[in-house]
């Protein structure tokens, strides 16, 4: 049993390698079909209940503020593949990330600066979405 | 081999002829962890992502190794307003 193993190890390792390289999830084609045609998403350290980083954390409860609570999330920290692919995929250094329309938005500093002045209730308007920040009365 | 704030401060003040550049360093030495303000004429007219791309672009090898990285970037009109309020 163990000699039949041995003999075919080799081949079904080129073969499981040949596999990952094609269908690598770093790749671009995969993290096309991730963003592509999808509302919002977001790649992050953690999930959106469980964020495993504070700037990951900060970009969950932005959206969050603004109503938005549906979004695709990707835990980078479970895919190492995934973690670089993205970063290669918007030349982007750091994770979040931050993807509405196929289109990258920004990461964490993007994402407070545009919360703080005002366009991120346009950009969501962009995606269809409205801001939940809209519905607040005003403090007169 | 981690970066200290100066070496950073000096890439960006040359690369971006930054006219104010103020890095800290916020891992306690380990040089992984930083904030960072940017002031150049450079960002004038350029939307915060692209502003962001000139500052990720000039430290490009150096961000392959630090993991926390989080930036202002502003224009000499907008660090001279900023720093009026504050005062």
């Amino acid at each position: 049993m163990f000699r039949i193993l041995q003999r075919f190890s080799p081949v079904k390792r080129r073969a499981t390698t040949l596999i990952c390289a094609r269908y690598s999830t770093g790749s671009k084609e995969h993290i096309d079909g991730l963003v592509k045609e999808k509302n919002l998403v977001v790649f992050m350290k953690g999930t959106p209940d469980a964020p495993r980083c504070g700037f990951s954390n900060a970009v969950v409860q932005i959206l969050n503020m603004h109503g938005v609570e549906k979004f695709d999330a990707h835990n980078v920290l479970e895919d190492e593949d995934l973690r670089q692919g993205v970063k290669d995929y918007s030349n982007w250094p750091t994770i979040p990330q931050v993807y509405m329309q196929g289109e990258f938005l920004g990461g964490c500093d993007i994402m407070i600066e545009m919360h703080k002045n005002g366009e991120l209730i346009e950009e969501l308007k962009k995606a269809g979405i409205r801001s939940a920040l809209l519905d607040i009365p005003e403090e007169k | 081999m981690p970066y200290t704030p100066a070496e950073l401060e000096e890439k960006l003040r040359t690369g971006l002829d930054a006219t104010h550049v103020k890095i800290e360093d916020l891992s306690d030495g380990c040089g992984a962890k930083f904030s960072c303000l940017t002031v150049s004429s450079q960002f004038e007219g350029k939307a915060l992502l692209q502003r962001h791309r000139l500052v990720n672009g000039i430290l490009a090898e150096e961000l392959k190794t630090i993991h926390a990285f989080s930036q202002k970037t502003l224009t000499p009109q907008q660090w001279e307003s900023l720093k009026q309020e504050s005062s």
